[in-house]
């Protein structure tokens, strides 16, 4: 059916109470998502958008039987409700937000692969699966159910290459944003071996950008254990080296993590690479068809 | 966010990383003062945030007060790759016997703090990485256990120090990991670190680089953020928390998300144009930010056309429409503008762009051809 998130879903809000944790999670809601709790420290025993809010996320848990998180708090904050999170045993965390020090997440992530939650982001749009629950900040109205996975490293050129998609009628199983950042919870090649195994996924979109060399490891996984067909898009190819494109994750350093040598390493293993998002749902047809 | 090098080496000192005598001076007369008190040959050194200051004859030796002043007076103002000199530090010169390296690092692919050692000191350690990768030694640091001592004696048998210098290394070592912790730094490093004829260690040159997403817990660090060294349309976009990097195209390009920025530029060039910068306004990007985003893309010269690329997820396009009409009105530019809005509240937005009177376009493709051409002089 997809993969991370389903109608069995049953999801807090951390941060509900913010503007961005609200609006997003009023969207959410709307989508069809089953949010059974928020949490805010010191606003516990409120009730926000008709679900009750809880100062801890342990509390939250026991209280709504949830299994996933998703995290709008700010950055200086943000480490500390990853830990939380996953302290109290959600099995899904995906953290919205941007700007997290390095070295919190370098610390958070060692934490996380002691334990056995999934950590999606941060700084990351989120995940959804087409008409049956969003978790996260992407406009559900481009997404259609339908037969690819879409894996990425940006927020709104995912958005982008959706629209592509869906404008061709081609739907999703499910869209995952792994996150701009150098130290993320869950990498290309860990959705790619999620995506292999889920009966429902057809087909699979990668989107990569300069910066770290994880590309290149998908394209050597691709190489052993994708059989499905997989089409690439790598952006940054005009990008300077040594300056931060936007994204922490996104730069050239010492000479590593230029995009010819992420296009180079896809293409060796014969995953075609789109030169724009359009193209992307052009090559994905072919391969359906 | 870069430091200078005598930023970076009081740093280290602070945490018991040894560093010769020194102070900055503005004026030669200062150099000169320096130099007198400090009474011994001393090195005259541009403080500027570029490498290769050495052989662009931005540091060098002066063995007494009267050819510092000298000195100083040849180096300031002087333009090493761009940057003019507006400072330099006199150090007392240090009795080199040898030369080492040693540095800190996030090493992405492990998730981990890494300290490097090297034999091959003074030069740079990513040329040494290239052609005598076998002078590199590294230990992979623990987040729960910091560093520890055994990693540093690890190092400093790595790279055959002599025994008797694997104590005061190893200070060094934990001193220069406590400095890059405390300061969360993405890379600190001490190149080189000199072993003197008196047997000692000495901190000669030192480089930092610190986390912009941790500087809110140093706001003592912030502060040392040298402007005059920062390019002012970046200055500006920083201040209004927008990411700009100026670029030698002819369109500006202005896009919500880093990876459709780049996929912006990467786009336009493939229709035969040169993407001008690259600029993300970020998530619900407002109307004085958008406005901030506008001025400093007009900013450049160079611009002949703007692109606008919004797909909105938190970044709402009405908002957007309005942002823009709002700058423009402010910036009057005298350039053509290319809209594109897609997402929430899309319909709103360019109805509101549309009563203005302004071209958009639904796809980025076909926004990318008419900005290409609009550049171009033709008319859309």
């Amino acid at each position: 059916m997809s993969i991370l998130v389903d109608n069995n879903t049953r999801l807090i809000v951390q941060g509900l109470t913010g503007r961005e944790g609200q609006f997003h999670a009023a969207q959410m809601q709307a989508y069809g998502t089953n949010i059974v709790a928020g949490v805010t420290p010191g606003k516990g025993g409120q009730e926000t958008l008709g679900v009750p809010v809880f100062d801890t996320v342990r509390e939250a848990k026991e209280a709504a039987d949830a299994n996933a998180s998703i995290i709008y708090v700010p950055a200086r904050f943000a480490a500390d409700a990853i830990l939380e999170a996953a302290d109290a045993g959600i099995d899904l965390v995906v953290c919205i937000t941007e700007g997290i020090p390095v070295l919190d997440m370098i610390t958070v992530r060692a934490y996380i692969d002691q334990t056995s939650t999934r950590l999606i982001g941060p700084n990351c749009p989120g995940v959804i699966s087409p008409g049956q629950a969003k978790v996260g900040i992407m406009p559900g109205n481009i997404h259609i159910p339908g037969p690819v996975g879409v894996v990425s490293r940006s927020g709104t050129l995912t958005y982008e290459a959706v629209a592509a998609l869906s404008g061709r009628g081609i739907g999703q199983s499910t869209v995952v944003g792994i996150g701009g950042d150098p130290v993320i919870g869950t990498k290309f090649v860990d959705v790619l071996a999620l995506f292999e195994a889920d009966p429902d996924t057809k087909a699979i979109v990668m989107i990569g950008e300069i910066g770290g060399n994880d590309e290149e490891r998908a394209a050597e996984f691709i190489r052993e254990h994708v059989s499905k067909p997989v089409v690439g898009f790598i952006a940054g190819r005009t990008a300077p080296p040594g300056k931060r494109m936007g994204h922490a994750g996104a730069i050239i350093s010492g000479g590593r993590g230029a995009a010819a040598d992420k296009v180079a390493a896809l293409e060796s293993v014969g995953v075609p690479v789109a030169n724009h998002p359009d193209e992307i749902a052009e090559l994905i047809a072919e391969r359906l068809n | 966010m870069k430091l200078h090098e005598f930023q970076a080496k009081r740093i280290f000192a602070r945490y018991g990383v040894p560093i010769p005598k020194g102070e900055v001076a503005n004026t030669a007369t200062q150099a000169r003062e320096i130099a007198q008190s400090l009474g011994k040959p001393v090195v005259i050194k541009s403080q500027v945030l570029v490498g290769g200051r050495g052989k662009a004859g931005g540091i060098k030796l002066a063995r007494t007060p009267d050819e510092a002043e000298a000195i100083a007076d040849q180096i300031l103002g002087m333009n090493i790759k761009g940057y003019t000199v507006k400072r330099v530090l006199v150090d007392e010169a240090a009795d080199i016997q040898k030369e080492l390296y040693l540095g800190l690092v996030i090493d992405r692919e492990r998730r981990r703090v890494v300290m490097m050692a090297s034999s091959e000191g003074g030069v740079d350690i990513e040329e040494v990485a290239a052609t005598k990768p076998e002078a590199i030694h590294t230990t992979v640091i623990d987040p729960f256990l910091g560093m520890r001592s055994y990693q540093a004696i690890g190092l400093a048998s790595g790279i055959n120090l002599p025994k008797h210098l694997f104590r005061p290394f190893t200070q060094i070592a934990l001193s220069l990991y406590q400095a890059f912790l405390g300061s969360d730094a993405e890379l600190a490093e001490i190149n080189p670190l000199v072993i003197q004829g008196d047997g000692s260690l000495l901190a000669v040159d030192g480089k930092m680089v610190l986390d912009d997403n941790a500087l809110f817990r140093h706001p003592k660090l912030e502060e040392m953020r040298d402007l005059d060294e920062e390019d002012p349309a970046e200055t500006e976009a920083r201040v209004n928390g927008l990411s700009y990097v100026k670029l030698d195209g002819e369109i500006g390009c202005m896009v919500n998300g880093a990876g459709l920025a780049m996929a912006t530029m990467d786009i336009v060039k493939h229709y035969g144009g040169e993407p001008a910068n690259f600029l993300d306004i970020g998530g619900g990007a407002r109307a004085e930010k958008v406005a901030a985003a506008l001025r400093i893309i007009l900013s450049d010269p160079n611009v002949k056309a703007v692109l606008v690329n919004i797909f909105g997820g938190i970044t709402r396009c009405d908002e957007v429409a309005r942002g823009l009409l709002t700058a423009i009105d402010e910036v009057k530019p005298n350039v053509p503008f290319v809209i594109r809005l897609v997402g929430t509240n899309e319909k709103e937005g360019r109805a509101i762009l549309a009563e203005a009177n302004f071209p958009t376009a639904t796809t980025l493709a076909q926004a990318a051809q008419m900005a290409v051409a609009a550049a171009r002089g033709e008319t859309l």
